[in-house]
């Protein structure tokens, strides 16, 4: 059967593609990521998530000593003091002072996430009900993303099929999103029905993609693979089943992929849902200019 | 019954005793918003039920209001209710004060940053670029895909003014016939109570003319984008307030000329002209934002 | 028939005089439908508030059902997101915020020596409001199209493809916002206004100052909900474009409204829980709180906090980095007072005599998840990392560690701290403390894996998922379905205590004494407890 056949060839290609770390069970933390911005969010949430052990630790141990220490039986004589003021502005500076250490990287990140400038490359990403579009800005290459067959097939209520069984059950499309390695890559995000965001968590990047407006994000991947995310933004009945795949391939393979790409869509079939980019990437370079210059 | 005269410390409190209509006021409410939703709904049968709702919330009102009149008038409140009145009241408006905030929240966002970033301003370059990019920054507006067509505005300096001269022209005429409450003159207390319900009622009319005139003549609508939503929610929203002091300012006028209220107790007439000031100081957010600025 | 008696003269008629009490109060249905009583009008709440969360539990139980195992087995997605979504409704306004009021309608007039809320006709209607209300939204649930699906947070423009349903959802939060002002007014005018002689602002209890303040956010907040919808009806059947770009409006507008409301609402949720375990540690202290000026000025600054922060619901929507910036800076202060409330209610603790009933049991329990729900709110609260957390599991299981065994568990300690002063019974301390337990272990085991689900990757809002979330997930529902069935056995131990029980003490803990003015009356109250006014020394 063709259908057999496509299921197949689909998922050798996937087999192919699979280069990235396997997502492991029982996984119990934030995904370091393959990104400079990705890893400074991983080592801020340690960051941070450590002075909150620090913190529950010191409270939660003078909570089961007083529990233990003082219970009735123990300690049958209550004490009658209900101020003690120093121990109050001590306990009201110390977290403040936690905070302001806490902030300033945290500010720092921040503002490093949200400058665009200088990317070599920008795709435009729009969200439908429920599959994602990607437009290479300028360079003519544009096509639909959608959850793979196989994928599909296993999630129908009652399929037969177990989810087990499916190669990146939920997390695989037929055309992923291809961008070359160690480039900075601007992602113009919109939708054109309701709200998604788009998400890679490898890339420590999630941004809503909202209809009639663009939001800008950026990443820059050091390592080649297949990295997978989902959209994060309730879009109706499909929601959960509208991934986000990303390869990171070397800049030669890139290159060729793209040529490839170029090649094969001839003008005269570009989709209708490209219909309102601006045709050339001059557009593109003056806006880069004029909001480098704002700044 | 346990009604009380005496004011509180010292005395009795004063404990009201059950009312039916609390639950007949849930009853109606409910029927009202199911006819409404059943209309919007596109059911034929929605106008009559919401109708029906709506005629035994006015008999629940006239209700309970009649037996709290009576209660007042029979002399069971003491100082202590009077105050919980007044309290409850000033609350109330608060909380009208932060519905209209909403909506104003709308139109300041609107007009600070939603309409400049569509044209292009500010850090959304990119929704102009690729998405709107013959749109440029305007206000009024009905947006990039000019919803609704073309319209024309009115202007602030016509009838609104005339509306703004009416609506404080009545906070000075409720506050003569305040004094003249307090002072005992019960002649002029009817009549300025009577000047300010009928401006009133003219400030709905005219707003009545200028919607009409808007929908008309000016293609200016509910859908005329953004500036027809803020437009007429703001207004809509007002006029509708403006109806319902109206009504309680003749309310009060028609109590006045039974003779209700004495000099020192007068809790509902002033609760009224609270109402009607704090409508008249949404009016003026109204002038000077969504006609004036 | 106004005889002018003292507190303890009024226990002494409420012994031979059951008729008096009454003061002809109506009898029957008349009782409760007709009801002017804050007493009845508190119970009416509770019990609705009990009724509805076995209504949004059952409702979630069908969404740990459906993410047992990955693949679709139960339900259709369409109607997971409908459970998603009315669970949160209905938990959040039908359950916390109505057993918060229900508490507050029976203690508030208790503890500042008033015979009634102020305004008892207005207290009827807040109630029988909420029950048109829900009445309404549930019935939504059956209607062509079926029920809202557009999350709890109703945004624009999914929310706007709902069927239906969507004027009945709307006109339900337009009710039960009235509703909720209603009673806001009520309390803020009882304590203002009935306060006994003597009793000053800073001699209130805790629970009547949480409540104090809450019910200012509440009349200033609802308002704006119910503006954001009224803006969506109008989007969806008369044309305008608030939400849309094509006229100008900007659908992260409804988010920014919404959230203005939103934030202020989840601490509307646990002020008075806070209110509650202040005054029962001290109980069970034997000790008097720590510093309860600290307390009171930490609640009030929490709740001017809550006012500007509203926007880091919203890191992923693209604000201006300015914006980013100033909501993760005002959102972290929270953690300042709150921290300042945690220290106190551990300092109340400290050298006191403690006993381990199942009111203190239940607020020991709280202080320490609550505050490992605050951490996780502390770290969603730093932007950049929020970029990773934003609609994750980690933000289900922060929000249900301050929900669950923050609101929830402090409401039930509040119910088992002041039942025997309702019913006049004491119930049976064995299976309240099976049920502290079961509860307690269970609520960890439902809600604690879900933090590494969501670090894990896994979206929040989805029916099916990934292979590689099956094992938490299991997990996560297993122990769902513990805390729902331990939850029977509170609804049993009420129904148990209101039916009869051990003869309750007019002090009932042998630590209550000095702690508040709710303790000196007869256990049950008397029906208008207190018909002069107390003296508070
Ligand atoms: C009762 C309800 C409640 C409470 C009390 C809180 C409390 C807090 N919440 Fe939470 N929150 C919710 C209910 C609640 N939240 C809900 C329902 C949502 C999701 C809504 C939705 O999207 O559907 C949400 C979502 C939410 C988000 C959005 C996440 C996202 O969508 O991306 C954020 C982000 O900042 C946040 C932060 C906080 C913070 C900082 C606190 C702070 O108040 C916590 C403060 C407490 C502590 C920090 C612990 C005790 C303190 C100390 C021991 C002192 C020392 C500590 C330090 C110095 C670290 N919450
Ligand atoms: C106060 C608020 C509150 C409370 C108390 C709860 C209580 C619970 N919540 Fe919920 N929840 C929210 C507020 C609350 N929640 C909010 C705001 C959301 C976000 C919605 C959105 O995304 O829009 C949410 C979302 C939410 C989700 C995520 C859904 C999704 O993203 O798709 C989940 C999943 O596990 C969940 C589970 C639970 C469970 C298991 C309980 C349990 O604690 C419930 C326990 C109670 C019972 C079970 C009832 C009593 C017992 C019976 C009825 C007996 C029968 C029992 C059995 C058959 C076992 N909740
Ligand atoms: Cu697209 Cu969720
Ligand atoms: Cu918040």
């Amino acid at each position: 059967m063709s259908k057999t056949l496509k299921y197949s060839a689909v998922a050798a290609a996937l087999g192919t593609l699979q280069a990235g770390p396997a997502l492991a069970a029982w996984d119990l933390n934030l995904r370091v990521g393959v990104t400079e911005l990705s890893r400074e969010i991983y080592g801020l949430h340690m960051l941070i998530l450590w002075i909150c052990v620090a913190i529950a630790v010191a409270v939660f141990g003078v909570m089961v000593y007083s529990i233990v220490k003082f219970r009735r039986s123990a300690h049958p004589e209550p004490a009658t003091f209900s101020h003690n003021t120093k121990a109050e502005i001590i306990w009201t500076i110390i977290p403040v002072v936690i905070l302001v250490a806490m902030a300033i990287p945290a500010a720092e990140t921040l503002v490093k996430i949200e400058d665009t400038r200088n990317s070599e490359l920008t795709i435009k990403v729009t969200g439908y009900q429920w599959k994602w579009h990607y437009d290479y800005v300028g360079a003519g290459v544009n096509f639909f993303s959608t959850l793979d067959k196989e994928s599909n097939a296993a999630r129908q209520p009652n399929s037969g099929v177990a989810p087990e069984d499916v190669e990146n059950y939920l997390l695989a499309v037929d055309n992923p999103l291809v961008v070359p390695v160690d480039t900075k890559v601007r992602v113009l995000l919109t939708a054109g029905d309701v709200l998604h965001a788009w998400w890679v968590p490898d890339f420590g990047m999630k941004k809503d993609a909202i209809p009639g407006f663009v939001n800008e994000i950026w990443f820059k991947a050091d390592v080649p693979g297949t990295y997978r995310g989902q959209c994060a933004e309730l879009c109706g009945r499909d929601h959960g089943f509208m991934p986000v795949v990303v390869e990171v391939r070397s800049k030669e393979d890139y290159a060729a992929w793209l040529a490839e790409k170029q090649a094969a869509a001839s003008p005269a079939a570009a989709p209708a849902a490209a219909a309102n980019v601006p045709a050339t990437n001059l557009t593109i370079d003056g806006a880069i200019a004029s909001v480098a210059k704002a700044e | 019954m346990a009604h009380a005269h005496s004011d509180q410390p010292g005395g009795k409190y004063y404990i009201p005793h059950g009312s039916p209509w609390p639950v007949i006021g849930s009853i109606a409410l409910f029927i009202t918003v199911g006819g409404a939703a059943m209309w919007l709904n596109h059911a034929n049968i929605g106008p009559m039920v919401m109708s029906a709702g709506l005629i035994i919330v006015a008999t629940m009102f006239a209700g309970w209001f009649g037996t709290v009149i009576n209660e007042s008038e029979g002399h069971y409140y003491n100082g202590q209710v009077d105050k919980s009145f007044r309290m409850g009241m000033m609350w109330f408006i608060f909380s009208e004060v932060m519905f209209f905030a909403a909506f104003f929240g709308a139109l300041f966002y609107a007009r600070q940053l939603s309409v400049p970033w569509l044209g292009g301003e500010g850090v959304k370059i990119f929704t102009n670029l690729l998405l709107w990019k013959d749109y440029e920054t305007a206000w009024p507006t009905n947006g990039p895909a000019a919803v609704g067509g073309d319209f024309e505005v009115i202007p602030a300096f016509g009838l609104p003014a005339i509306n703004t001269a009416i609506l404080l022209t009545s906070g000075v005429t409720i506050t003569i016939a305040h004094h003249a409450l307090r002072a005992g003159n019960r002649t002029v207390l009817n009549i300025f109570q009577a000047a300010t319900f009928l401006l009133g009622f003219l400030f709905v009319y005219l707003q009545a003319t200028e919607y009409m005139e808007a929908y008309h003549e000016l293609n200016l609508t509910l859908s005329s984008g953004i500036y027809g939503s803020t437009f007429f929610m703001l207004t809509g929203f007002h006029g509708l307030h403006v109806t319902i002091g109206a009504i309680m300012l003749l309310v009060i006028w028609l109590r006045c000329l039974k003779g209700h209220f004495t000099p020192q107790q007068h809790f509902a007439f002033e609760a009224v002209a609270w109402y009607w000031h704090f409508v008249d100081v949404v009016w003026l957010g109204l002038f000077i934002f969504v006609y004036w600025l | 028939m106004s005889s002018v008696h003292s507190v303890s003269a009024a226990a002494a008629d409420h012994a031979h005089d059951h008729a008096h009490e009454d003061h002809g109060a109506p009898t029957g249905w008349r009782r409760w439908l007709f009801a002017t009583n804050h007493k009845d009008i508190g119970t009416m709440y509770l019990l609705f508030s009990l009724i509805m969360f076995f209504i949004g539990g059952a409702m979630a139980m069908i969404i740990r059902a459906e993410l047992f195992q990955p693949g679709l087995q139960l339900v259709d997605p369409g109607f997971f997101n409908m459970m998603t979504t009315v669970h949160a409704l209905v938990m959040v306004f039908g359950a916390v915020m109505p057993a918060t009021v229900g508490l507050a309608n029976w203690m508030l007039p208790l503890q500042v020596g008033a015979p009634d809320m102020a305004l008892p006709r207005m207290n009827n209607f807040s109630f029988w409001l909420l029950v048109a209300a829900f009445t309404l939204l549930i019935l939504s649930l059956f209607v062509p199209g079926g029920g809202p699906a557009a999350g709890w947070t109703l945004y624009p423009p999914l929310v706007i493809q709902t069927g239906n349903s969507l004027p009945m959802a709307i006109f339900a939060i337009h009710l039960a916002g009235a509703s909720s002002i209603m009673g806001s007014i009520n309390i803020i005018v009882t304590i203002m206004n009935l306060r006994a002689p003597g009793m000053s602002l800073l001699k209130m209890p805790l629970f009547t100052w949480t409540w104090l303040i809450t019910a200012y956010l509440l009349i200033a907040v609802m308002p704006v909900f119910a503006g954001a919808v009224t803006m969506v009806l109008t989007d969806h059947f008369f044309g305008t474009t608030f939400f849309s770009a094509t006229g100008g409006g900007d659908p992260v507008l409804y988010q920014h409204v919404f959230w203005f409301f939103g934030h202020p609402e989840v601490y509307i949720m646990i002020l008075p829980a806070f209110g509650i375990v202040s005054e029962i540690i001290p109980t069970f202290s034997r000790k008097p709180l720590f510093g309860y000026d600290a307390m009171v000025f930490a609640t009030a600054s929490i709740a001017f906090l809550s006012f500007i922060v509203w926007a880091h619901h919203m890191f992923t929507t693209g604000m201006p980095l300015a914006g980013e910036m100033f909501f993760m800076l005002s959102t972290m202060l929270i953690a300042v007072p709150t921290g300042v409330k945690v220290f106190n209610w551990t300092a109340t603790m400290w050298r006191g005599s403690l006993t381990f009933e199942p009111p203190m049991l239940f607020s020991l329990s709280f202080l320490f998840l609550f505050t490992i729900g605050g951490f996780s709110g502390l770290m969603m609260s730093i932007a950049p990392v929020d970029f990773q957390y934003h609609d994750t599991y980690f933000i289900v299981a922060h929000f249900h560690y301050v929900l669950v065994p923050g609101a929830v568990f402090a409401i039930m300690a509040g119910v088992y701290y002041w039942l025997p002063k309702w019913t006049g019974h004491m119930y049976s301390m064995t299976l309240a403390k099976w049920h502290f337990w079961l509860s307690t272990i269970f609520v960890n085991i439902l809600f604690f894996p879900q933090h590494f689900l969501g670090l894990a990757g896994m979206p929040r809002r989805i029916p099916d998922y990934a292979t590689q979330f099956a094992e938490f997930n299991m997990i996560s529902s297993i122990g769902a379905f513990g805390f729902g069935l331990s939850q029977l056995l509170f609804a049993y131990i009420i129904w148990a205590c209101v039916r009869g029980g051990e003869k309750a003490s007019d002090k009932v803990w042998d630590g209550a004494d000095p702690h508040g003015l709710e303790w000196t009356v007869p256990s049950p109250a008397p029906h208008h407890t207190f018909d002069v006014p107390p003296v508070v020394k």
